[in-house]
């Protein structure tokens, strides 16, 4: 490992905006939609995943030359099966009601393709503290996107935010935003904003 | 037998899935250019999620009783393991079809489809038929979100998409139009 490059702080930033986990590489779309219908879920939902994408990117960083080749996805999924399992008995402690609100989604935080793919194709190759970093920079990636989906959605579909009521009592919710097609048609409109924005920018270049 | 039709029609159109529960949203949005593939993926998931609920169902009733702690991890290893079987079996009989599906055969076993369905039956707590008839409903309504994602998508192959929204932009407001269509089923409950 001596021609490894030092931790800097590209491994932080990275994940942040230009390679976003859910905007940019399309990865954990399922939690993405499933959580956001109020900004209490999707906080909740973003420090779980953070958690266990540190811990699993860590441990496995610092175990890449112990595990075989052969059987490491299955050791990926197994690290992660525990800490996914510890973060879910947290909020179960911690938060009971929204950890009913979140239903199975805590324990699928295992399947969300964030988490594996990182552990396969950064946390395996570096030294521990890039690993931690990396999953610092994913995870509050992750996390803003979360917040942003469920702000949008929490204020048009409930007239809320975090529970506070936001309009008085004039306001009628498009109470659409917080069921299901509401979580598309959000992420659907923040995608053609992203592309309309990379569009124009490339046009100002060119001209 | 009315409950296990219940169950059934359940999880194939009032809580679909895909377009209510967002589970298996990878392969919806990989997979869906072409309805044949789509049909295949269908079918293969329906197949794992056959097995799936099976192992499921054993564990709970022999071997997690003990230790609940477990269950995520025990789930995750069947599956797992499961998967690897259904890709070799595949690659044996059908290198065409192995090589359609390409990544997306491997990628099942973190296809929240699959998890999410041993996760429910579990928390449901769901007998054997039962089981069995909520991983027929989940993978039917898997493939027929996957066969009508794909048959717009085949059309709009020829539509004039302006030129933001092509690629995932357009799926994801097609897939909110679906879903939206799919919840006009939540009534279904009552009268069944």
């Amino acid at each position: 490992m001596a021609a490894a490059p030092a931790a800097s702080l590209e491994d932080l930033t990275r994940g942040l905006w230009r390679e976003n986990p859910v905007l940019v590489q399309m990865l954990g779309l399922c939690p993405t939609l499933a959580v956001t219908n109020s900004v209490a879920n999707g906080i909740a939902m973003g420090v779980a995943t953070l958690f266990v994408l540190l811990g699993s990117n860590v441990l496995v960083a610092s175990l890449r030359t112990v595990i075989p080749k052969e059987v490491r996805i299955t050791s990926y999924i197994l690290i992660i099966a525990t800490f996914v399992t510890t973060a879910d008995f947290t909020l179960e402690a911690l938060v009971p009601r929204i950890h009913a609100a979140l239903g199975p989604f805590v324990a699928l935080i295992v399947v969300n393709c964030i988490i594996l793919g990182r552990a396969e194709a950064f946390a395996s190759r570096v030294s521990v503290r890039r690993a931690a970093l990396d999953a610092i920079g994913m995870g509050t990636g992750f996390t803003m996107v979360l917040l942003m989906m469920s702000g949008v959605r929490e204020v048009l579909g409930s007239g809320t935010l975090l529970g506070m009521a936001l309009f008085g009592g004039r306001f009628e919710p498009w109470v659409i935003m917080v069921l299901p097609p509401g979580g598309f048609l959000t992420l659907g409109i923040f995608l053609l904003l992203l592309a309309w924005r990379a569009e124009r920018r490339q046009r100002v270049q060119e001209a | 037998m009315g409950d296990l039709a219940w169950i059934l029609i359940s999880a194939l159109l009032v809580n679909n899935f895909v377009l209510t529960l967002f589970l298996g949203l990878c392969p919806f949005f990989g997979v869906t250019s072409r309805v044949s593939t789509a049909v295949r993926l269908g079918l293969a998931n329906l197949f794992v999620l056959l097995l799936t609920a099976l192992c499921a169902w054993f564990l709970n009733r022999f071997v997690l009783g003990e230790a609940p702690y477990l269950r995520l991890i025990a789930f995750i290893v069947v599956i797992a393991s499961l998967v690897q079987i259904v890709e070799m079996a595949i690659k044996k009989w059908s290198p065409v079809l192995f090589r359609q599906l390409g990544i997306y055969l491997p990628l099942i076993t973190t296809n929240c489809a699959i998890l999410g369905l041993a996760i429910f039956q579990t928390n449901r707590g769901y007998g054997f038929w039962q089981g069995m008839a909520f991983a027929v409903g989940a993978g039917l309504g898997l493939t027929l979100a996957l066969v009508l994602m794909a048959s717009i998508r085949e059309r709009l192959d020829v539509a004039d998409v302006p030129a933001v929204a092509r690629g995932t932009g357009i799926v994801l407001i097609i897939a909110a139009c679906l879903s939206l269509a799919f919840m006009g089923f939540a009534g279904l409950g009552s009268s069944l």
